[in-house]
């Protein structure tokens, strides 16, 4: 009887003292792994904002057209110049 | 340009007779031009505001905004591709220089447009499906319509005397691509949106959409008003040389 005594004052000793022991290891965060740890969503702050891809593709038409609407301008105006220079040469020729 | 390379200059002048046409008295070819401008420069100043105002798309919020601008000038590349074939063909079987001065400013617009669409859609792309670029039926369609097209203009600008009929035929076949290009979404599996995007277009949303494609669409007649008399005023210039020569 007294050897059971005192195996119960053992057994609540322990579960007394090992208790703590045993959620202070529970609450210890895992450790982390090594290298790339993989996560299933994209942090806020890392998603790809649109706002310089909508501004971009926008510049991009308003300039292609004003590069394209430049360059017909310059053309005419070589082919104005080519024109009068051509012309006064026939007249040249012709007067001689 | 000096005269002595006015021969090596106007390789077309071999080719063919003066137009008598080129000669006629100019009746201001543009003077729609200034007011075309003024309808076309209002159109593109209104636009940012209209697509401002319309409202974010639930999954991809504001970069689907790009659609206005890339969906209008797709449209007005279509129309320009069109343009090309139905000249390039009036070219071809009934002989008219004036049908191939329209395909071929026609055929340059096609291919600014196409650039506008090629740059704007990967942008897009970025946002929406997390890549620049998918070698699916749509993209890959519409880029090898635009590379026919620079593939039209290359033939002009190196193809010497005679080019005329052979990218005539070039852009015969690649206006020929536009509906292939058009159905390519509802034909093959593809990550780009189909065709029923557009009809089935929120009225808040299809407003500004409307407005742009008329933008691009008045655009696209401005620009060939211009080219088109560029190209005029050189054939004038080759029948100057051709006198010259005489």
């Amino acid at each position: 009887m007294k050897c059971f005594r005192f195996v119960r004052a053992f057994l609540v000793a322990a579960m007394m003292l090992g208790a703590p022991a045993l959620s202070l290891a529970q609450q210890q965060p895992p450790k982390a792994p090594e290298g790339f740890v993989p996560v299933d969503q994209v942090p806020g702050q890392e998603e790809l904002p649109a706002k310089p891809l909508v501004a971009a593709a926008y510049g991009v038409a308003w300039l292609a057209v004003l590069i394209y609407v430049f360059s017909i301008w310059k053309r005419l105006n070589a082919v104005e110049r080519e024109m009068a220079d051509i012309a006064r040469r026939i007249e040249a020729g012709g007067r001689r | 340009m000096s005269i002595p390379n006015a021969k090596l200059q106007t390789p077309r002048s071999g080719s063919r007779k003066p137009e008598t046409a080129s000669r006629r008295p100019e009746v201001g070819s543009l003077s729609l031009f200034p007011l075309l401008l003024l309808i076309a420069m209002g159109m593109f100043a209104y636009a940012p505001f209209m697509i401002l105002n319309a409202p974010y798309e639930a999954t991809m919020g504001l970069v689907q905004k790009i659609f206005y601008f890339h969906v209008g000038a797709a449209i007005a590349m279509f129309v320009a591709a069109f343009t090309c074939g139905i000249a390039s063909a009036i070219f071809l079987f009934g002989r008219r220089p004036g049908a191939d001065r329209v395909a071929f400013a026609a055929a340059e617009i096609t291919v600014m447009l196409g650039l506008i669409v090629l740059i704007s859609g990967p942008l897009w792309a970025r946002k929406a499906w997390g890549v620049w670029w998918q070698w699916d039926a749509r993209l890959t369609s519409t880029l090898v319509m635009w590379l026919v097209f620079q593939s039209y203009l290359l033939l002009r600008r190196f193809g010497g005397p005679g080019s005329e009929k052979l990218s005539a035929a070039v852009g015969l076949f690649g206006s020929a691509l536009v509906p292939f290009v058009y159905w390519s979404v509802n034909l093959w599996r593809t990550v780009h949106p189909t065709t029923n995007v557009v009809p089935t277009l929120a009225p808040s949303m299809r407003g500004p959409f409307l407005w742009c494609v008329l933008a691009f669409l008045f655009l696209f007649v401005l620009l060939m008003t211009l080219r088109v008399e560029l190209e005029k005023r050189r054939t004038r210039l080759d029948d100057l040389y051709l006198a010259l020569e005489d």
